[in-house]
């Protein structure tokens, strides 16, 4: 307990990137301090590599400042470094996982909103600002106040066509993007069992995006399969013994929470967000609302994004012309996620004028792709295949809309700005929506295509 | 220590209250991109912010953005609406509006990340109700000039004639006016308490201690 009433709480993985650890370390060297645990930190580089070509120096001197600097730090402090052409560079979130540094019950942090994606694992993890990677640095520990948990369950299943992606945009829409201020999401219910590690990355990836600071779902068989022979996973009888922690770590059935909220997987249909909040979703079928039906509260923010976007009150989000199609992302750039995509585009060309591209989420990513011949698929139909990184999701790098283009993207944020050109446009949706996107050039309802392939 | 309404002097030590004029920035959920887009993320340290706040926004608006108007250059005191600073964990979006001039921000919510970061700067995040956030961007806006008084110690903002109760937690009120709102210095204090955590953590030590 520390001055002011806040727990100061251990941090059992700190993984840092480019982009918000630099000014912490220059703090660091401020207060003639080392870092406390170099072998609880890991390090990579994803939001600043382009992904077209990765030779060294980027044409960019910005970024290639900074992963210098990156590379003097780590190589400073004797910090293990996941550098490009390493086999195991990637989205920070997508690499720990991968790795198996993420373990159930551990603590994750890390200088970036998305490590709420760690939560699928059983973890408390959540983004920090820079000053608190300062802190993780010299302490390995942060001041933290308690979360409230709110449990999000969901029944039933979902319906062929419908994804990880669809149940979180619907979550979202739902509760709102200010709704998880204060708590942690724990999703629990039949729906959440059945799903993959990968799925689970994508539901807790996003409760960010509803304003929780982090997502949970509690460690099961599924879990332990996933994380079973992976680099910095236990081996021998520690394996045995981690299994009989991680176990115990699970909510009890009868736990008491802040509050409860349930869904009805079944119900729920491809979901694509229209405007400028990730909570501003509609499904498929739906037509875009009018501003004077919403609540109070979301009439200003949605007459604004009507005016940004450049879409009517009542008229369908179905059909809206595409420019760029971008499946990757910390979110949806992992191998299941480029699968079901190259599924729904085999056979098939990319519509005339529209630019597709693939980001694999990690050089790991790509590779296993790579050796299912999942690449050539996506050549084949017209879409560019890319080295990994965070590309298009935030364009901190070359990747990036121009002008007013509007992108079908399986990214995470529709922020005005967000991908890179002021008055470009986002439509968030999962990754086999924008394989449909990219193939029909429009809004497309991809259950439609899959209908048609069986 | 009273915080001078200098651009170049940045939050220090014990902060009690913010002295300054208003400026108001309507609307809610404003996410950190707009704050700081991402492009100018691309540096290795904070100095270059304060010119680049709300950069795209105030291109589109061509000069009457509320950061751009000249009534509003010397502010000191941000009033926001609903869920300030949702979305991304750049801590370059409090630091461009720090260096900006801004020392204080009042509104009805605030994203939690954003929240701590404004902290570890020692800028205080303070919320109020939507009624209150609604007076008070009228009063700023009838006599934009006027000085206001942000006291923490109190829970207020006043200007010459009115006052509003306005909220922090008490802990965040407590490291804010007793200095301690730069935490490396506390959590190191207890370096003890961490190792005997730490020698309880299992996946510190091999899972060695699970039978």
């Amino acid at each position: 307990m520390l001055s002011g009433g806040a727990t100061q709480i251990f941090v059992g993985l700190h993984l840092i990137h480019e982009v918000t650890s630099p000014q912490a370390f220059a703090a660091l060297k401020e207060l003639g301090m080392k870092v406390r645990c170099p072998d609880r930190t890991v390090a990579t580089v994803d939001h600043i590599v382009p992904t077209t070509d990765q030779s060294r120096p980027f044409s960019d001197p910005l970024a290639e400042e900074m992963l210098l600097t990156l590379e003097k730090n780590c190589q400073n402090h004797n910090i293990k470094l996941y550098g490009l052409g390493s086999g195991n560079q990637g989205i920070v979130h997508v690499i720990a996982p991968e790795l198996g540094l993420t373990q159930p019950g551990m603590t994750v942090v890390c200088g970036d909103s998305h490590t709420s994606t760690h939560g699928a694992f059983g973890a408390i993890a959540f983004g920090i600002g820079t000053s608190q990677v300062r802190d993780v640095l010299a302490t390995q520990s942060l001041t933290m106040n308690k979360l409230k948990v709110r449990r999000i369950w969901i029944d039933g299943q979902l319906n062929q066509g419908v994804y990880a992606k669809d149940l979180i945009l619907h979550i979202i829409k739902t509760l709102g993007v200010k709704g998880g201020v204060g708590y942690a999401y724990e999703f629990a219910g039949p729906a959440i069992e059945a799903l993959s590690m990968e799925e689970r990355m994508t539901i807790c990836n996003m409760a960010i995006e509803g304003g929780a600071r982090c997502g949970y779902i509690n460690p099961d068989e599924i879990t332990f399969d996933y994380l079973q022979g992976r680099i910095h996973s236990p081996v021998g009888s520690s394996w045995d013994k981690a299994i009989h922690w991680w176990r115990k770590l699970s909510s009890d059935l009868d736990a008491v929470y802040d509050d409860e909220i349930k869904f009805d997987a079944s119900k729920i249909s491809p979901t694509v967000t229209w405007g400028i909040t990730p909570g501003q979703g509609i499904s498929i079928e739906e037509l875009l609302p009018y501003p004077e039906s919403l609540e109070d509260k979301d009439k200003q923010i949605a007459e604004e994004a009507y005016k940004y976007m450049k879409l009517k009150p009542g008229s369908s989000i179905k059909d809206v012309q595409i420019d760029v199609c971008f499946i990757g992302s910390c979110t949806n750039g992992r191998l299941s996620d480029l699968e079901i995509a190259a599924d729904i585009v085999k056979g098939n060309k990319v519509a005339k004028g529209v630019k597709a591209f693939v980001v694999p989420g990690s050089e790991k990513v790509a590779n296993d792709a790579i050796s299912k011949g999942l690449d050539n698929v996506f050549k084949d139909a017209g879409f560019q295949w890319r080295e990994p990184g965070c590309s298009m999701c935030l364009a901190m790098n070359p990747d990036r809309l121009n002008g007013s283009q509007i992108s079908a993207s399986s990214s995470n944020r529709n922020f005005k700005g967000r991908q890179g050109s002021a008055n470009g446009r986002t439509l968030l949706m999962s990754p086999a929506m924008v394989a449909a996107a990219a193939i029909t050039g429009k809004v497309s309802d991809v259950r439609n295509l899959l209908t048609q392939q069986s | 220590m009273e915080q001078q309404n200098l651009k170049d002097t940045f939050p220090k030590g014990c902060i009690e209250k913010i002295t300054g004029s208003c400026l108001v920035l309507p609307g809610d959920d404003i996410d950190t991109d707009r704050i700081i887009p991402a492009r100018f993320l691309k540096c290795i340290n904070f100095e270059s912010l304060g010119e680049q706040v709300f950069a795209d926004d105030r291109i589109e608006k061509n000069g009457s953005h509320p950061f751009d108007q000249t009534t509003n250059k010397d502010a000191s005191i941000l009033v926001v609406n609903e869920n300030f600073g949702c979305g991304s964990s750049r801590e370059h979006a409090p630091q461009a509006l720090m260096r900006w001039g801004i020392r204080a921000i009042i509104g009805q919510s605030f994203a939690e990340i954003f929240f701590g970061n404004c902290l570890a700067l020692g800028i205080p995040c303070m919320t109020t109700s939507a009624s209150s956030i609604r007076a008070i961007q009228k009063e700023i806006h009838n006599q934009p000039n006027q000085v206001w008084k942000v006291d923490i110690a109190n829970c207020l903002i006043k200007n010459i004639s009115r006052e509003w109760k306005v909220n922090i937690e008490t802990g965040f009120q407590e490291m804010l006016l007793k200095g301690q709102w730069d935490t490396t210095a506390q959590l190191l204090s207890k370096k003890n308490e961490l190792i005997t955590t730490m020698n309880k953590l299992p996946y510190l030590n091999n899972f060695k201690s699970m039978s």
